[in-house]
């Protein structure tokens, strides 16, 4: 494993039951890199990435990230998770506190940071995510895509290595997925470790190094933006962009 | 609230065909009872002459009074603001509680002798078994609500047979077999903690499975929002799961404590000098049971009320996130 690679995925396979939900996966994310995945509903985009940090367990494989084996019985999975930002299509912000405090909650609980230090960062964050004024209001008081951008300043207060992105723009109003994918390439730029999985396909050209095409469980298709969109190599690759780009 | 409907309905109580139904109603349950015999049958002494041999039109008569003055005070009350609606109807009703309670012919100053000892030992037993039965029955519940919602098999075996074996026992035979059968076993066990023991254990299982079902109201991607921060299990619950499920928690749990406080009640059979202990002692000598027992129904539920207003005011201060 090269010190540069955040995640790395060695043939993983999981199932749910009978289901083979994920099929012999080989991904490796360096740092620094942003990769998009994407495919059609049902194909395990969503099951990987949670794959990466735990949220579901693998059954075969190999999956390391920031060092860490996240084998069977592991005992220092925090550790791991609070290095891995994740980013969910529902926001999951914590509706009984405040934005400011659903950004300090993660730094003052788990690393153990001074109240005054979390709430700098929870405001520099708020502020990188432009929304520093709404930092007094429950989440419900918010629209959906401020509540996703608190969502991203949440994870990035915690200061992680990688960010997972699930479908972050799918619950929300056109007009609010601009705001948030402004948000996202903001921190692309930056240089931010990246992992989305995402529909949004201009997106997908703009920002991604790598772009993932993943149907019924695998990895089908991977290059640059620019070989996926203009040369796709499969079938299942070209079909699928024929049908979300026709619109 | 209900959902609140945007389209203006008519009053209901100034629809006249509700009135009118309301006046029939009235009228004719007034006139299946016999009313000649009481109090308002002697106010009414000027139109129809002596109650007892007014027959038919003095029983129609006194229906007739009661269903106008009836239908005018629901019409006058239904112009009332909502705030005052509450308060008049409210005031009404314990007018009439009042009423009843004054056909027994209560000796007041035998209630004012025994009030102060009634209050000074009953009310303060009934209270302090009460508030430490809840304090462990509370703790019961979050405990037995975490082992039914695990998936480790000692812990679910154990807190289901626990909720199954106290909900499924009458409490008042709990009381005994903790009052009686422990010492058997070898512990000799006071009264006051025996009752303790039995309303936190009873009440511990229903408030089990109340927490239960408000833990599993939480939605699963607050569960992996927090993890995936790295929160740890009890973090979790204490900051994150439970903060949430209290609103739904509250409710049937103030309903649970209000009733705890009622069911202390069974303690007496066991010889603690709670409220109802006492209302059923001191009332023994004098013959005058209906004094002591209404003085402690009255006092039950002042501290019912009291719980009641508790629980708003919780209730009020979990409604804060919610507002748009």
């Amino acid at each position: 494993m090269s010190a540069q690679s955040v995640i790395e995925a060695k043939a993983v396979s999981k199932w749910y039951g009978q289901f083979h939900a994920l099929k012999d996966i080989n991904l490796t994310v360096h740092k620094g890199e942003r990769i998009v995945i994407c495919g059609p509903s049902g194909s395990g985009k969503s099951t990987l990435i949670r794959c990466f940090n735990r949220l579901e367990a693998h059954q075969q494989g190999d999956i390391v990230v920031n060092g860490v084996a996240l084998h069977g019985k592991m005992t220092n999975v925090a550790a791991v998770r609070s290095n891995v930002g994740m980013v969910f299509q529902q926001f999951n912000l914590f509706p009984h506190m405040t934005v400011l405090m659903n950004c300090m909650a993660g730094p003052m609980w788990v690393k153990g940071v001074s109240e005054k230090e979390a709430r700098e960062t929870a405001l520099k964050f708020l502020e990188r995510v432009r929304i520093p004024e709404q930092a007094n209001k429950f989440p419900i008081q918010l629209s959906g895509g401020q509540q996703q951008r608190v969502a991203i300043a949440r994870s990035l207060c915690m200061q992680p290595a990688v960010m997972l992105f699930d479908e972050p723009t799918s619950a929300l109003d056109p007009e609010m997925v601009s705001e948030v994918l402004e948000t996202m390439t903001g921190l692309a730029r930056d240089g931010m470790t990246m992992v989305c999985v995402t529909h949004e396909m201009g997106f997908a050209r703009a920002v991604a190094d790598r772009v993932i095409f993943m149907d019924a469980g695998q990895i089908v298709e991977e290059g640059t933006p620019d070989e996926f969109f203009s040369r796709p190599r499969h079938d299942r690759t070209k079909l699928f962009l024929s049908q979300i780009l026709k619109h | 609230m209900l959902y609140p409907d945007t389209v203006e309905a008519e009053i209901l109580v100034h629809k006249p065909w509700f009135v009118a139904t309301m006046f029939g109603v009235v009228l004719l349950l007034f006139m299946a009872f016999n009313m000649s015999g009481t109090s308002f049958a002697e106010l009414m002494r000027p139109v129809i002459g002596e109650p007892s041999v007014s027959g038919l039109y003095g029983r129609f008569a006194i229906a007739f009074a009661i269903a106008v003055i009836f239908t005018l005070n629901v019409v006058l009350i239904g112009f009332a603001p909502l705030k005052f609606q509450i308060g008049i109807v409210w005031l009404e009703l314990l007018l009439l509680f009042i009423a009843f309670f004054e056909t027994f012919h209560l000796s007041l100053p035998f209630i004012r002798e025994k009030l102060p000892f009634l209050i000074s030992q009953g009310v303060v037993t009934t209270l302090y078994v009460s508030a430490i039965s809840i304090v462990i029955a509370s703790v019961i519940a979050v405990a037995g609500a975490v082992a039914k919602l695990s998936n480790n098999g000692f812990a679910f075996a154990i807190a289901s047979f626990y909720t199954s074996f106290f909900r499924g026992l009458p409490l008042l035979m709990q009381v005994y077999l903790i009052y009686l059968g422990l010492p058997q076993l070898g512990f000799v066990i006071n009264a006051v903690p025996a009752g303790i023991l039995a309303l936190s254990l009873c009440y511990g299982a229903y408030m089990t499975e109340i927490f239960r079902s408000g833990i599993q109201s939480i939605d699963r991607g607050q569960w992996e929002a927090s993890r995936s921060m790295g929160f740890g299990f009890a973090l979790t619950m204490r900051r994150i799961i439970l903060p949430q499920a209290l609103p739904v928690i509250i409710p049937p749990t103030g309903n649970q404590f209000i009733s705890m406080l009622k069911d202390s009640s069974l303690v007496s059979v066991i010889g603690v000098w709670e409220l109802m202990f006492l209302a059923r002692t001191l009332g023994q000598k004098t013959f005058q049971h209906m004094e002591m027992l209404i003085s402690a129904a009255m006092i039950y539920w002042m501290l019912s009320i009291c719980l009641e207003l508790i629980q708003s005011r919780i209730e009020r201060h979990y409604h804060r996130s919610k507002v748009r």
